[in-house]
């Protein structure tokens, strides 16, 4: 495994374009602490990030975990571009007559992912913490480690998100072409939705009974790496106080639901196994 | 003598292409063998089957009797395949270290077969400022890294100037007069038939020949004769025990023997029929001309 990832880091680290890509996606991670400093007065309402209680325990695990996971794009491109470079420098068929496996190659890839979504896990926990620690009004031992399911949420989101870049970038085996279709994917997810649930089953979206075609976009791999965390602004106490006075109630379930987690390590089985059945089936 | 590959019955078919056609053969260390054919007649793809990158689609093929799985031989393995596939991004002696890391080798011989090539003074340049002959040249360092049990090269001089063409070949003699088995695929004859003990040519997919040079070489050979009088020369040789066959071309008549004849002895018994030879040449059929009967 360690040489694995060390043959895998070296092709990472030696590229440019990957070590900076890199580089700014763990420095933007920072920025996340920098919303602290966010301060806006419009007069009748005045608002400081720091004060807002986006950084209360245990609320801020689910915050910055929502809000980073947005970063991920970045690495989304180091990890298509790994994977396509092997094909066009033709460096995968070299590998493979060195001496690597068709197991062992896409082994590397897949602790290289795990790794990368590690250390950010690690990065978004630290930053959390220190974040936390400076600014939440509860500073209990029981409250600060309470709700840590969204860093283990977080984890698994990545993991799944990178293992899909995988499979798509083994299956198209070109890296421009392969971002385009996730995000093709991305938008065919709900737009497919929707033409299923209102052209062909003729729902009007003030139906109720839409719980079972609403569970099919649910199961697809990206709404369901979507829905591990949630959003989390209305489940502030100033955004429930302005939305009661206009006569809305949300009610909602913000915690990282089992279901989710159960679909999404499906689907990461789904992507590594079916990229390794690509990969041996193809002639090089 | 130990055996390092052995393949039998092996198949190929793309959708409509058999490329490859009961393909069996053996290779025994210490060898040097040949792959001769057309483009498009299974050398590559063979090659790229017990290279672990191409799927057969039946027989079988070991490495080492069987005793290791296919990508644990290959660590032992050195083989060049087309053209020199490395990450451009990386220096020479990064792109060495890397393939180090996959073989499970320490990295201690890297600058050994850096200098073995001529690379050396360039171990810090990036492979995508290299020209194509230095490109070939560090694939065969990378080949040579884990000093192989065999290297397996494919059309190694394609593409290259004529000096690069000279460097490869000065290199594969090297490397096969220290004692490496070597399987080489190549258009250039006369390279096969002054580096290679034994020859394997295909067509199609199919295995024509199979055996030493010097077998595929055996016949009597052929004179090349002219007289003032063509016309009574080849009256008077067409009476001969040993001859097959007579051709003449540009004024010349090639004479094709099937049994032994030495070139005195042809002389003495033309002479004693009057003629006079103007010019007498013994030859012997080149591998290019063997192999072109062999393959049209």
């Amino acid at each position: 495994m360690k040489r694995l990832l060390t043959i895998e880091l070296q092709k990472i680290w030696l590229n440019k374009a990957s070590r900076v890509l890199s580089i700014i996606y763990f420095l933007s991670l920072f920025l996340l602490a920098s919303i602290a400093l966010i301060e806006f007065d419009f007069g009748f309402f005045k608002f400081e990030a720091a004060k807002s209680g986006f950084f209360n325990f245990p609320y801020i695990w689910h915050f910055t975990t929502f809000v980073a996971s947005w970063f991920k794009l970045f690495l989304a491109v180091i990890i298509v571009s790994m994977v396509a470079n092997e094909f066009s420098y033709g460096t995968l068929k070299q590998n493979l007559i060195d001496g690597m496996s068709k197991k062992e190659f896409l082994l590397s890839k897949f602790y290289t992912i795990i790794l990368f979504s590690l250390v950010s896990t690690l990065f978004v926990f630290g930053i959390s913490l220190i974040l936390g620690l400076k600014y939440s009004s509860y500073t209990e031992m029981s409250i600060i480690f309470s709700d840590m399911s969204y860093l283990f949420a977080y984890f698994l989101k990545h993991v799944a998100f990178f293992s899909f870049c995988l499979f798509l970038a083994l299956l198209i085996k070109r890296s421009a072409f392969t971002l385009g279709f996730i995000f093709v994917w991305f938008l065919g997810e709900n737009v497919g939705h929707a033409i299923l649930k209102y052209k062909i089953l003729g729902y009007t979206p003030k139906d109720k009974n839409t719980e079972v075609i609403d569970w099919v976009k649910d199961a697809l791999p990206l709404e369901s790496m979507s829905n591990l965390i949630t959003e989390p602004f209305t489940r502030l106490n100033f955004v429930k106080s302005v939305s009661n006075t206009v006569g809305a109630t949300i009610d909602k379930n913000y915690q990282v639901q089992p279901i989710f987690v159960a679909i999404v390590l499906a689907w990461t089985f789904i992507f590594i196994l079916t990229s390794y059945y690509i990969l041996k089936k193809r002639d090089l | 003598m130990e055996t390092i590959l052995k393949i039998s019955n092996l198949h190929k078919k793309f959708k409509k292409v058999h490329a490859v056609n009961n393909v069996s053969l053996e290779i025994k260390k210490g060898n040097v063998y040949g792959i001769l054919g057309p483009n498009g007649s299974g050398k590559s793809t063979t090659l790229g089957i017990v290279l672990n990158v191409v799927n057969k689609t039946s027989g079988d093929f070991e490495w080492f009797d069987g005793s290791l799985s296919t990508h644990d031989a290959l660590k032992k393995v050195g083989a060049i395949i087309e053209r020199p596939n490395f990450y451009p991004y990386m220096t020479a002696e990064e792109n060495l270290k890397l393939v180090c890391k996959i073989k499970n080798i320490p990295f201690d011989k890297v600058n050994e077969k850096l200098e073995l090539v001529g690379l050396f003074d360039r171990k810090d340049s990036k492979f995508k400022t290299f020209s194509l002959g230095m490109k070939q040249r560090l694939a065969i360092a990378s080949a040579l890294l884990n000093d192989p049990e065999i290297l397996i090269l494919d059309e190694p001089t394609n593409g290259l100037d004529p000096q690069g063409i000279r460097q490869i070949r000065d290199l594969i003699k090297i490397i096969a007069n220290q004692g490496t088995t070597i399987l080489l695929a190549s258009h250039l004859l006369d390279e096969v038939e002054k580096v290679c003990s034994h020859v394997i040519v295909l067509r199609y997919g199919v295995t024509l020949y199979q055996g030493t040079v010097d077998g595929m070489l055996a016949n009597e050979g052929f004179f090349e004769l002219q007289s003032d009088n063509l016309d009574a020369l080849i009256q008077a040789i067409s009476n001969h025990e040993s001859v097959d066959k007579i051709e003449v071309q540009d004024g010349k008549a090639l004479v094709y023997l099937k049994a032994p004849l030495e070139a005195g002895e042809l002389n003495q018994y033309l002479f004693n029929k009057n003629i006079v030879l103007t010019q007498l040449l013994k030859r012997k059929t080149s591998l290019e001309e063997q192999f072109l009967k062999l393959t049209n």
